[in-house]
């Protein structure tokens, strides 16, 4: 099904060429090895999950892709080209946008506010002019107001834009928090576990809003998550961890039917 | 009057007020909306821009004259202006209540035969594809909001501005047909139709002419001095008579501006930015925000509360006087005006209510505290009495005038009378030409001389003129020993509790009367907080014990109140339980509107009624309940049986 140009998912969508590539990626920390020799792929517009048992390694391979951890094996391509050990607003700068697990917002701040700091990458225009709102900074923050609005418009957190972050829900806040990122208009953005600790409405509003942003932005999805419900209904392909091994990789129908996967999910014995 | 006089009588139909207005004042705002967290402004001259180039679009697309267009979405200035441009283009605009589910859509968009669908955002655009195949009407759907639709098959489907574009770059001839149609519109040709709600049976299309609209917004604004000035907020149903007249009608012919909130849930925030002059409300709405105030105030610190106490007190004596203009003592002015810094400002401002001149509450009787606070504080809240049949007014409480208990004297140009048998007609310029395909039924409400029946009891009062209305006309029956029974005078009574949201008394034909309550969520919710008592559902916490004894307490000061007055003594409730699910339409057992279904909910609480009667302590029930999304669901529930106290009719006479 796969070829360089892509494929066409069931539902019809087209997918394109390879964004990232993971080659052979061996990733320890001290004596602990996390993932082991992994390769897979994320394409233009897909939906790509990654799933497993807890302590699979998921989060340290979603960290990887993000470049947060540099792993001591394997190679990194991102957009054909072999990526280097980057600084965190570096891979913003790329195009590349995430969510946490455990929510990581500025608390005290508006839902507006937070917002606006996915944009803190775009806006270039020095302390003092933003200081004396003149010229270039005023501009600028009118521009990005806008695309932020907009983005706050899409997720319909119109009536909380400036409530701050510290009094909404766990269900709101994980919504500020993938508003934060789209804020940054990513090419390629990474998710974990984004429906976490929500009940089966908010699991829904959540997958509508994930289906949707990669339909109407064309946004490129890899996410993390535990339910399997929701990964099957929404993923294109999914890569199966265990134990820091790759045992599946395919599309959710095929991965359903691997017979490793379905031993790491119903608990066989390894040795 | 700030109108432009510029040959009334040419003025026929919404379009040419359209024009008038573009042309006398175009650079004014006619429209607003909160969008991207800035309030977006159609100028007169862009509506009528935006309304022709949609007009023509419609033209493009194949609308002849005559064809209905529904329009499904919630207040936006796109929608009211694709309402002009379907009137533009020969058509005739049939807005449709945005919540109602697929099978309540079928039957009207059928019903009138739609060829097209004006549809707000994509939830609305599932409900009609969903149905689409036995709507054989149906060509075409133009949506507003295209998210989510990307991938929807567009054979059908059109993007709001892609109509706009194709009617801006469109040829003569179609300029030339709409030029034709819209100089062809007369009088009493149809302007809108409207569904009502249907408290009994299927919805009915009031089918509203030009004249029936333009003379009823000519004399209502002349009676409340509507002004090129006003501001309202446009937040009710588009489907409902009262936003048409307020927002299309009204506004049309004074030239008012016409607000439309970001969202439903920003709406408290765009009633505060935008301060309306003119407001409408149902009572309900009132209620809810003097519910929240008061929960506020209970958790508020000790001297707030005691400030709020002292000024409220001060205001309940000498606010409506104030308000209506009658002398009060120099001392009591001087204390309202520190009120007014301290008190009644700021909450009005909280509210959004600073610069209301004119509010308006209608559909539903409401509580006298109730009714009282917001008068009291300085908001000249009023009375009307109306009916879509009616273009709204029939009658109206002037200023200064103004009274809990009456509906007020009848709009200039309406007459009204009491039949024989209690019931309420009228006959004015407003009144509708006809049901759609259903000359029985218009036939039933309006009989050749033009009077109209209400299906509503009341009677004039002889000294002041001002009308009462006591209930519906079919639901005022008799008990089995003769004496009058009238459910919603008791239900109202019982509503006005904070506590209560809902109550169904019943008891025709019957020696007692019963009832369901409801008891309202966030009322009882916020007084199980502050006493400590855990609940995890609305069912257990209908279902306590202490809010049983509240309710008791509630029923049997409404039943020493309905004993006073001795023609409807006999309605006291007797025994009454709290159910276990709010009422909801979309189980059917309220209107959209939010009216109860007496008949309906008899029927599918049978098992409770019967229980109620053969004195039974408690009983086992379950419920079919309806889910937003359309799914249903099961609700089982043991309920409690109460029995209140009453009183003699006999004892009180003799006192």
């Amino acid at each position: 099904m796969n070829t360089d140009d892509g494929y066409i998912t069931e539902d019809g969508r087209k997918i394109g060429g390879v964004v990232m590539e993971m080659k052979n990626i061996t990733l320890r920390f001290g004596g602990v090895t996390a993932i082991k020799d992994i390769t897979f792929d994320i394409r233009e517009g897909e939906i790509r999950a990654i799933i497993g048992p807890n302590g699979a390694g998921k989060s340290s391979m979603l960290n990887v892709v993000s470049g947060f951890y540099v792993p001591q094996e394997g190679e990194v391509f991102f957009r054909g080209e072999k990526r280097p050990p980057l600084k965190p607003f570096e891979v913003a700068r790329q195009g590349i946008a995430r969510t946490f697990q455990n929510i990581a917002l500025f608390e005290g701040m508006s839902v507006l506010d937070n917002v606006m700091t996915g944009r803190l990458t775009q806006m270039n225009s020095g302390f003092i002019s933003q200081a004396l709102w003149r010229g270039k900074a005023e501009r600028e923050e009118i521009e990005n107001r806008e695309i932020c609005e907009r983005v706050i418009d899409f997720l319909e957190i119109q009536s909380i834009r400036k409530t701050p972050v510290s009094r909404l829900p766990y269900g709101l806040k994980k919504r500020v928090e993938l508003a934060r990122a789209l804020a940054s208009e990513p090419k390629l953005l990474l998710l974990d576990e984004p429906m976490a600790g929500m009940n089966v409405e908010e699991k829904e509003d959540m997958s509508r809003f994930i289906l949707d942003v990669n339909d109407e932005f064309g946004t490129t999805i890899a996410l993390i998550e535990h339910d399997m419900g929701v990964v099957m209904d929404l993923s294109d392909r999914v890569v199966v961890m265990d134990y820091g091994k790759k045992i599946g990789d395919g599309t959710p129908s095929e991965v359903r039917n691997n017979q490793a996967v379905i031993d790491a999910y119903l608990g066989v014995s390894h040795d | 009057m700030a109108q432009p006089d510029s040959g009334t009588n040419t003025m026929v139909s919404i379009p040419a007020l359209l024009r008038r207005n573009a042309n006398s004042f175009g650079n004014s705002a006619a429209f607003r909306e909160k969008e991207f967290g800035i309030w977006q402004t159609w100028t007169w001259s862009k509506a009528l821009d935006e309304a022709e180039s949609f007009g023509l679009g419609l033209i493009e697309l194949g609308i002849e004259t005559g064809d209905f267009v529904a329009i499904i979405g919630r207040n936006r200035p796109d929608l009211y202006i694709s309402m002009i441009a379907i009137q533009m283009a020969g058509g005739i605009p049939v807005p449709l209540y945005q919540d109602a589910v697929a099978e309540e859509m079928e039957y009207v968009l059928a019903h009138c035969g739609a060829k097209f669908v004006v549809a707000g955002d994509q939830e609305q655009v599932d409900k009609v594809l969903e149905i689409q195949s036995k709507l054989p009407d149906f060509e075409q759907m133009i949506y507003l909001d295209g998210r989510g639709l990307r991938k929807y098959d567009h054979s059908k489907l059109h993007s709001f501005s892609s109509v706009m574009e194709s009617g801006k770059n469109c040829g003569d001839n179609s300029r030339s047909i709409l030029e034709k149609r819209e100089s062809a519109i007369s009088y009493d040709a149809t302007c809108v139709m409207l569904y009502t709600s249907g408290t009994t049976g299927k919805p009915k299309g009031v089918v509203l002419s030009n004249a029936n609209i333009i003379e009823t917004a000519k004399t209502t604004c002349e009676f409340d001095n509507l002004k090129r000035e006003d501001e309202i907020l446009a937040y009710l149903p588009m489907a409902w008579i009262g936003d048409f007249i307020f927002s299309v009608g009204q506004a049309m012919w004074s030239g008012f501006c016409v607000n439309c909130p970001e969202s439903a849930d920003t709406l408290s925030t765009d009633l505060r930015e935008i301060g309306p002059t003119y407001y409408f409300a149902p009572p309900r709405v009132f209620e809810m925000q003097l519910t929240n105030v008061m929960i506020r105030m209970e958790d508020s610190g000790r001297f707030k509360k005691w400030l709020f106490d002292y000024f409220m007190a001060h205001a309940r004596r000498v606010g409506s006087d104030i308000l209506d203009g009658k002398s009060v003592g120099f001392g009591s002015k001087l204390k309202y005006l520190l009120g007014e810094l301290a008190v009644y400002g700021p909450l009005k401002n909280t509210l959004g209510f600073s610069k209301v001149r004119v509010g308006y509450t209608a559909g539903e009787a409401i509580g006298p505290e109730i009714f009282e606070f917001y008068r009291s504080i300085g908001i000249n809240l009023k009375q009307l009495y109306g009916q879509t049949e009616a273009s709204v007014y029939i009658t109206q409480q002037p200023d200064g005038e103004v009274r809990g208990d009456t509906v007020g004297v009848p709009t200039p140009g309406v007459e009204v009378r009491i039949g024989d048998n209690g019931e309420v007609y009228y006959k004015s310029p407003g009144t509708f030409v006809e049901y759609y395909k259903n000359p029985k039924s218009t036939a039933d409400t309006k009989d050749s001389e033009g009077w109209v029946a209400t299906g509503d009891a009341g009677f004039f009062e002889e000294d002041t003129g001002h009308l009462r209305i006591i209930d519906r006309a079919k639901d005022v029956a008799k008990m089995s020993d003769g004496s009058m029974f009238a459910p919603k005078y008791v239900e109202n009574k019982l509503k006005f509790y904070p506590n209560i949201l809902e109550a169904v008394v019943f008891g025709a034909g019957r020696k007692r009367c019963v009832a369901f309550i409801n008891i309202d969520l966030s009322a009882v919710g916020n007084w199980a907080e502050r006493n400590n008592i855990a609940y995890s559902s609305y069912q257990e916490l209908a279902g306590h014990p202490k809010v049983l004894e509240t309710i008791q307490s509630h029923v049997e000061e409404v039943n020493a109140s309905i004993a006073k007055d001795k023609m409807l003594a006999g309605c006291q409730v007797h025994r009454f339980l709290v159910l276990h699910k709010e009422l909801d339409a979309d189980d059917g057992e309220l209107t959209r509107t939010r009216k109860v279904r007496r008949k309906i909910i008899a029927d599918k609480f049978e098992d409770l009624v019967s229980a109620l009667y053969d004195g039974s302590t408690s009983v086992f029930t379950e419920t079919e309940v309806t889910y937003e999304d359309g799914r249903k669901g099961k609700i089982s529930a043991t309920l409690e049986i109460k029995d209140a106290m009453t009183n003699n009719v006999a004892d009180i006479a003799a006192q």
